[in-house]
């Protein structure tokens, strides 16, 4: 009888992450392929996706990718598991990110900053954004649903407004300011202990800046998913789930409402903090608006899309969502070069694709078109939100939905049932 | 995102007095207010009847702008039929325009708001926050390359009322809100309009009693989508910093009213009246009184005061000043 699926004999078998050891395996293979993928590998280098993927120009999106997932695990404890409705996340990223910037960014005449080191500014980012979360919380016992999300839209406004009040700390509208390089040092010495954004020698590797940024995000992400996965099951996480699925009943029974959305509201901020906090960073210059609406319509948009309620939903999603414009234009790229070429579907491709500014087509080849024909960043738009829709509509599981689907079938197979 | 349609400018004339000034801004802020009033009774509608928190509706007013100016400059519409006055064609390309955003409302409301009743509240607004990006990256495409003129039959033209002058377009808002509100209205009291409010009661009691749910639905829809129009029109007029184009702005207008709606309660008409006017009153009036603070209160903070205002509502009366009251049961 051991290692049926679903056949649970005792408590800690049913809650344990991966019950069984076929997933213990997978994982583990699975995790060792994420960390060596950057690398020049010859088997790891053959593999479908992992092939470019870790080519060094497909790192920066993927790094980006990274930050994404970990702001979206930390929304879907909040949107998914405690079922609080918030379009707030790009707020609680720019708090995150604020912070950093003033504890780790260097001081001139018009910029405060106090210049500490990393492992100083990346907590205090998450510990800030937090403690923003806290006050906030209370707004949430109070105000429900569809209100909740609104309320949280209006934050949203209020963190960009107050950047623009604080130049000090945010740096002058438009502009903003340069931010804290990823780089690890004990405290103000010159030389950083690791420097993520350079070149370097690791053990007996060359190893590019995003080679080594990737697998500081890598590690960040595995811990906080981890610690994650871990809350959910816990006795906080049984009592957001309660709070989700009915609040009055969840009260009724002995849960505290204020403390599980409050410590919800609180452990979410944090995620989004380190997050925004290393958003910023990686781009090394980030300017006040970044934190709008629309980073956190894409949060929300990562949940759908990856499926409500799960991490592995939210980090299936952050793969989808963040790097699909730049799988969008390398695909343009090759429509366009079909297009010019001589092959059977060169003239399918040459309907589709507008090269030159009379030539007939709706997706531009240009990188900043405006107007019709569509470069590929708009383009890139509107699939997203009918992806959004799709999924919605289709398959309200997300991704998450359609592996189990895919799963059951296997399992059941050749049976339907 | 943070593109402001209608950056409320401090109002600051050479020798106003203090009643002119006083006149001024409150013509202003009934105009703005009326516009909020506009788009929030289109959300209103369809969420009473739909149960759907409509996110689109700002890019419905981009799209619907993009028409009129299409409808209006490009084809000419009724003018290539017909004689008659300029402003005459004017009105009846804002109706064509109407129509066709009404048209466009319908079909997102067969084909993807439809399938969805009886989702929870959350899945069904984010469809129409998908719609918005997907409706506001095509219009904005549309319009970006050069801003298109809407030929407002009254351009910047204004009136004087003691020293005050104020422009025509505050008028236009104010009529075009009070012709919604009262049509609305008298909509109500007729069979239809009976037939939908029983739908927004109870969409199943409703079924029962032999009402066409799916017809209140697509009613719902096509006139939330023409009043966005409507709104979108209005908004782009010569004192309005998106003076008579449709501008890429216009999508944004949305998270302007927003506040509006939810201070007036999510499902009231007179709530999307009364939040609309509150909302404009105290985003204009901050913006003229409270200017000589703004080196405390930060450039364009009267853009945040409606939130400031929503949030302090929200926690005040929590479903909105007119908003009923959800009955939580175990």
């Amino acid at each position: 009888m051991r290692g049926r699926p679903k056949l649970y004999t005792s408590y800690t078998t049913e809650t344990a992450l991966f019950p069984t050891t076929l997933q213990k395996v997978m994982i583990g293979l699975f995790l060792a392929v994420l960390v060596l993928m950057p690398f020049d590998l010859p088997v790891i280098n053959d593999l479908p996706l992992v092939r470019f993927l870790g080519d060094n120009s497909w790192l920066r999106p993927v790094n980006r990718m990274l930050i994404f997932a970990i702001a979206a695990v930390g929304l879907n404890l909040l949107s998914g598991v405690a079922g609080q409705v918030s379009l707030g996340h790009a707020f609680f990223m720019g708090v995150g990110a604020s912070t950093a910037v003033l504890v780790g960014g260097a001081s001139t005449s018009r910029l405060w900053g106090w210049g500490l080191p990393m492992w100083i500014w990346l907590p205090a980012a998450g510990l800030v954004a937090a403690a923003v979360g806290v006050l906030v919380a209370p707004a949430a016992v109070r105000v429900r649903g569809l209100y909740l999300g609104i309320a949280t839209i209006g934050l949203v406004f209020i963190g960009i407004h107050l950047s623009r009040v604080f130049p000090e700390i945010a740096g002058p509208p438009q502009l903003g300011r340069k931010w804290p390089r990823l780089e690890l040092r004990f405290w103000k010495e010159e030389t950083p202990f690791v420097d993520f954004s350079r070149k370097g020698h690791w053990l007996w590797f060359d190893i590019g800046n995003n080679q080594k940024t990737y697998l500081l995000l890598l590690v960040i992400l595995l811990v906080l998913s981890l610690v994650a996965a871990n809350l959910a099951r816990s006795r906080t996480g049984r009592s957001w789930a309660a709070i989700r699925d009915r609040d009055v009943a969840a009260e009724i029974m002995g849960v505290p409402e204020f403390r599980a959305k409050t410590t919800a509201f609180a452990i979410s901020s944090f995620y989004a903090g380190v997050a925004g906090a290393l958003f910023a960073s990686l781009s090394g210059y980030m300017y006040p608006e970044a934190w709008n609406l629309l980073l956190s319509v894409e949060m929300i948009a990562i949940l759908l899309i990856g499926g409500m309620g799960r991490i592995s939903g939210a980090l299936m999603g952050s793969f989808f969502v963040a790097l699909s414009p730049r799988f969008l234009e390398e695909s343009v790229r090759w429509a366009a070069e079909q297009a010019e070429g001589e092959g059977v579907f060169a003239g399918i491709w040459d309907s589709l694709i507008s090269l030159g500014p009379s030539d007939f087509g709706f997706i531009s080849v240009k990188e900043m078109a405006m107007g019709f024909p569509l470069p590929a960043s708009s383009l890139d738009e509107i699939i997203y939100g009918l992806l959004i829709i799709v999924f919605l509509l289709f398959e309200p599981m997300g991704m998450f939905g359609i592996w189990i689907k895919i799963r059951n079938y296997w399992k059941g197979w050749p049976f339907s049932y | 995102m943070t593109g402001l349609v209608l950056q409320p400018g401090v109002v600051a004339l050479a020798g106003a007095s203090g009643l002119d000034i006083f006149v001024q801004t409150f013509a202003k802020a009934l105009a703005l207010g009326s516009l909020y009033a506009l788009l929030a009774l289109g959300f209103v509608l369809i969420y009473k009847t739909t149960q759907t928190l409509n996110f689109s509706q700002g890019a419905l007013a981009l799209t619907g702008t993009w028409f009129m100016s299409m409808v209006f400059i490009d084809w000419d519409i009724p003018g290539r039929f017909m004689g008659g006055p300029t402003w005459f064609h004017w009105f009846m390309a804002l109706l064509v325009a109407v129509a066709v955003t009404a048209g466009l409302g319908m079909v997102i409301e067969r084909l993807a708001i439809r399938p969805m009743i009886g989702e929870p509240l959350f899945s069904m607004a984010m469809i129409t926050l998908a719609l918005e990006v997907i409706l506001r990256t095509v219009s904005f495409d549309a319009v970006y390359i050069e801003a298109r003129i809407l030929g407002i039959p009254w351009g910047s033209r204004t009136f004087m009322i003691g020293g005050a002058w104020i422009p025509w377009s505050y008028v236009a808002a104010l009529l075009a809100a009070l012709v919604a509100f009262a049509g609305t209205w008298m909509f109500f009291k007729t069979r239809q309009g009976i037939a939908m409010r029983a739908t927004s009661f109870d969409q199943e009691a409703a079924m029962a009693q032999g009402i066409n749910v799916h017809r209140a639905f697509a009613i719902a829809w096509a006139s939330g989508a023409g009043l966005a129009a409507v709104a979108g029109v209005f908004a782009s007029m010569p004192p309005w910093p998106a003076a008579g184009v449709a501008s890429v702005d216009g999508a944004f207008f949305v998270f302007r009213a927003l506040p509006a709606v939810i201070l007036g309660g999510l499902d009231s008409v007179v709530g999307a009246l009364l939040g609309g006017l509150i909302i404009g009153l105290v985003e204009i009036f901050a913006g003229q009184y409270l200017s000589s603070y703004s080196h405390v209160l930060g450039v364009g903070y009267q853009v945040v005061v409606p939130y400031l205002v929503m949030l302090l509502g929200l926690l005040i009366r929590p479903y909105g000043l007119f908003g009923t009251k959800e009955i939580r049961r175990v």
